[in-house]
């Protein structure tokens, strides 16, 4: 095929350059050079968020972005969520309250659920977790379970140390 | 059952759900074998056209290209469920738009779909059969000319061209019952294709050793209709095919048949390497399988005082271009079509027929969503008729326990009348529900307000299965069976189950499943089936280890097995001497090293309860004798219907099941949940649709999926637990009713709020505004 480049980006901390075809995505790159396969495709063309990754701190589709215009971005996979106090938190209440069934949708919802909580100023609510939950897609649960983990989880991320049941 | 193990009833967390959380459960896409090569498919233009030449010399020449397959170069080797029609790529003519008819397999991804691209094909159009009408006409083109010569399951009844089967349950005298009748209600019901939309796209890796065995990891339902299927296909013993299931992103049925695995195997046995399919979302839409389409015509006749009386109901699926379930689909949504009512007269008769379209299969609910959402529906408008609160009148006619279901089955345990009584009163019904008719719903700003209510039956058994326990050298356990996990938590559940069986705690068990060399045999996952079903085969197996654990502890303290209790942690005792006791880990060193060999048990079945009475019942070519064990559940929905948007909003929702027994509540509730937005979305948005034989909405930006801010919170799931004798600690399925009650209760809440009488789903705003401008009309 057509001559392919190396991208220069930060993936999950670490400094990378990874070759990308020409029409490559960074969903592309993640699950291909990068082998970080916790980004899912479930659409490839932005629906159901199945590979919302981090993009310079903020939740962004990876089926959507230009390998090549990631060069020089910072990028959080999934993956690079291990670890992280808000996310080890969420975990924890949505497997609680069965929001995890088939997982595909999983991975985009974790990610987007910590971007919630690292912008929020309080607490969401159930109506602002469903609002920002628009762009995920979940096949199996009918979201209740996920709203409810969201919001229990954000009680005790958003505004207090994170990881200690608020107030 | 009031002194249940610890291990029964838990909420306890699924255990795949930390790996899922942190992105680290592997599905079928994110795996990768040496030298593995990548596939894509050239999918047909056409619905229905003949295949006079492929010219695949620019293909092949591109570099890269490992292999291109047309159907020539494949073996005449058909298989199906019930009629052996389906070939791995369309051989001579296509019968569906996306019917694969070439494949390539390349060093990467990219250069496979170029090559694909590259591939002329020479087509001469063929006239479609694009619906149920164009099907059955007189004179109708045939879809499979040479259907007679196909081989094929007996009996399945076809009469006429394009017919796959034909079916019927009776019982009694209809023609005769209405006369008995002092209200009766008629009319046409029409249900849509819908998508199964599992968020993970179909894909497979098959690769070959160098003895000739052939290894196949897919997304699946069923590893051993997998073996079977490529046993057929690629004309290899079973012996040389493994199957196996990585995690899988979802089914509902989807991916119960076979689907790109036989493909994926002729491309790997012609390149020699491994090779990987993954389908895109458009073509996953396009080439995998739907729900049946149906009209649904039925009549139903009761006296004044709200007795049921007569049924006469005829429904035609439309199966698309290949057979695959649509025999069982057909029987089964007419097993179902008396609904749960004892109504002593009943003609309920069928077809199945093929189309031109893309070929329709088990989805969640089978055949019962389509006749329910019918029969629901109309017995809200007898009900309105007869000027009874249609709570009350299913109430009356409910079927109970001791009952019999259509074709004479004994119902063996029945909650119905305590999910109907339990959602009504958790819904506020009596002060929800002023009245029916146009306008009684009061609601802000032009919208309407109502609430219906569904009541309905499923099964759950089918077929065979079987699993084993093991205890190995420390005294845990190895438990090995084939249903796969697809998401609704079947490892979690028939973990729990072998816990409680038992008496251990659940983290003291592991499980291997859905891998042919080295689980047992399983039917399928699918059919609400695996907590029933697998569950007694795991409760059998744990039962034999237990005896084995009896007996080695008799031995050892020299008495009497029946002076041997079982303890809970793992531990056998004499009774009464709390001292005198063995761990499992004592005892399963022992029969490892000093005396009787390892423990193992094994446990399997055929669904075994009552067969049909054919004494009692005309039951016309219904491939079984007996399929399951009778469920219920009943829903309330409450809606707002906006009349100057159309658009139908869903408030709340009370979804009552009889579950037997809840194995684990949360499991069980996610189940109702998510079921109930399937079928909310069956009822209201989702639709695949063709123009002139061309899907227009095969993608996820065209195809509505539900997402969170589309729906509400207060989905109430409402666990009801009358114990099934057979199943284990009284288990019974859950997986499909949730789906199946869904659209005929907003139905009637529809028509609660408006006075409207919707009777095509789904029930889009356009349909809702033009039933309102209609009766403005009139």
């Amino acid at each position: 095929m057509t001559a392919a480049a190396g991208v220069g980006l930060t993936v999950n901390g670490d400094p990378l350059t990874l070759v990308a075809g020409p029409g490559a995505t960074l969903l592309d790159l993640l699950r291909g050079a990068a082998q970080l396969t916790g980004s899912k495709r479930g659409c490839n063309s932005g629906v159901c968020g199945a590979c919302t990754v981090l993009v310079d701190g903020r939740a962004a589709r990876a089926c959507l972005m230009l390998a090549a215009d990631c060069a020089g971005r910072d990028v959080v996979t999934v993956e690079g969520l291990d670890g992280d106090p808000n996310a080890a938190v969420l975990g924890e209440e949505m497997a609680k309250s069965g929001a995890v069934q088939c997982g595909y949708c999983t991975p985009g919802i974790v990610v987007a659920l910590t971007d919630l909580f690292r912008s929020a100023v309080e607490p969401p609510d159930a109506e602002a977790v469903r609002h920002w939950l628009g762009g995920n897609i979940c096949r199996c649960t009918g979201y209740v379970s996920i709203v409810e983990a969201a919001v229990r989880a954000g009680g005790r991320c958003v505004g207090s140390e994170p990881g200690l049941p608020a107030q | 059952m009031n002194d249940l193990p610890e291990a029964i009833g838990k909420r306890l967390p699924r255990r795949d759900a930390a790996d899922k959380l942190a992105g680290a459960a592997r599905y079928t896409d994110d795996l990768a074998r040496p030298g593995m090569l990548h596939a894509a498919i050239l999918g047909s233009p056409w619905p229905s056209a003949r295949i006079l030449g492929i010219d695949t010399a620019a293909a092949r020449a591109l570099p890269g290209v490992k292999a291109v397959l047309t159907g020539a170069d494949l073996p005449e080797r058909r298989w199906g469920l019930f009629v052996y029609d389906e070939t791995a790529l369309a051989a001579g003519v296509v019968r569906y738009v996306g019917e694969p008819v070439a494949a390539v397999a390349a060093a990467d991804l990219a250069t496979a779909r170029a090559a694909a691209a590259l591939i002329e094909v020479d087509y001469e159009e063929l006239t479609p059969v694009l619906s149920i009408e164009e099907a059955l006409r007189d004179g109708a083109v045939p879809v499979h000319p040479h259907f007679d010569s196909y081989e094929k399951r007996p009996d399945l009844g076809f009469e006429r061209v394009n017919e796959i089967a034909r079916q019927e349950f009776s019982e009694g005298d209809v023609e005769a019952a209405w006369a008995d009748c002092d209200v009766v209600v008629d009319g046409v019901y029409e249900v849509p294709s819908q998508s199964h939309v599992y968020l993970e796209p179909v894909s497979a890796i098959a690769e070959f050793d160098r003895a000739g065995k052939l290894t196949v990891r897919s997304a699946n339902q069923s590893v051993n209709k997998v073996q079977a299927t490529l046993s057929r296909a690629l004309d290899l013993p079973m012996s040389k095919i493994r199957a196996t299931t990585p995690a899988v992103g979802g089914a509902f049925g989807g991916k119960s048949g076979v689907t790109v695995q036989p493909l994926v195997a002729h491309l790997a046995r012609a390149t020699g390497r491994p090779v990987r399919l993954t389908l895109t979302r458009e073509e996953d839409f396009m080439m995998m399988r739907r729900r049946h389409p149906a009209i649904v015509r039925v009549k139903t006749g009761a006296k004044a005082d709200g007795t049921l009386v007569a049924r006469d109901l005829e429904i035609v699926y439309d199966g698309g271009a290949y057979a695959e379930d649509s025999p069982a689909v057909l029987g089964f949504g007419l097993l179902m079509a008396r609904g749960p009512y004892a109504i002593p007269h009943c003609r309920l008769r069928g077809s199945a027929v093929y189309t031109n379209r893309l070929r329709a299969a088990g989805f969640r609910g089978y055949g019962n969503p389509q006749v329910t959402f019918a029969t629901e529906a109309q017995i809200d408008e007898l009900a309105d008729k007869l000027g009874l609160d249609p709570v009350d009148f299913r109430l009356k006619n409910a079927v109970t326990t001791g009952g019999r279901w259509i074709g004479g089955q004994t119902i063996t345990s029945c909650g119905l009348a305590e999910c109907l009584t339990r959602a009504r009163d958790a819904a506020g019904w009596t002060g929800k529900r002023p009245g029916s008719g146009a306008g009684t719903g009061a609601g802000a700003n032009g919208r309407l307000r109502g609430v219906g209510v569904s009541a309905f039956a499923h099964i759950c058994g089918l077929l065979g299965t079987s699993a084993t326990v093991r205890l190995l050298e420390d005294g845990t356990v190895a438990l090995a069976h084939s249903a796969v996990d697809l998401g609704q938590g079947a490892e979690a559940a028939l973990a729990q189950i072998c816990a409680g069986a038992l008496d251990i705690d659940i983290d003291r068990i592991d499980s291997t499943s859905a891998d042919s060399g080295a689980a047992p045999y399983n039917w399928s996952t699918g059919g609400s089936r695996v907590t029933y079903m697998v569950g007694r085969a795991v409760v059998k197996a744990a039962d034999s280890v237990r005896e084995q654990i009896v007996r080695h502890a008799a031995e050892t303290f020299e008495c009497a097995p029946g002076d041997i209790e079982i303890r809970p942690g793992g531990r056998a005792g004499i009774v009464g001497v709390p001292e005198k006791e063995l761990s499992f880990g004592d005892i399963s060193l022992r029969a490892h090293y000093q005396a009787g060999g390892p423990i193992i048990g094994s446990g399997g079945l055929v669904y075994d309860g009552e067969a049909f009475d054919y004494k009692e019942a005309l039951i016309r070519n219904y491939p079984f004798a007996r399929i399951g064990t009778y469920i219920f559940g009943a829903h309330v929905v409450e809606v707002e219907v906006d009349t100057v948007t159309g658009k139908v909003e869903i408030l709340r929702a009370w979804a009552a099941h009889d579950v037997g027994r809840a194995i684990n509540p949360t499991a069980v509730e996610g189940q109702i949940q998510g079921g109930f937005v399937q079928g909310a979305g069956y009822a209201l948005v989702e639709e695949l649709l063709w123009e002139d034989g061309q899907p227009i909405n095969p993608s996820m930006m065209d195809y509505k999926v539900y997402g969170a801010p589309d729906l509400p919170l207060e989905i109430h799931p409402i666990v009801v637990e009358d114990p099934e004798p057979s199943g284990p600690f009284g288990a019974k399925g859950i997986g499909e009713p949730p789906l199946v009650g869904a659209a005929p209760a907003i139905a009637n809440a529809v028509a609660n709020a408006t006075g409207l009488r919707l009777r095509t789903i789904p029930m889009t705003p356009e349909r809702v505004l033009d039933a309102l401008a209609a009766a403005a009309e009139e």
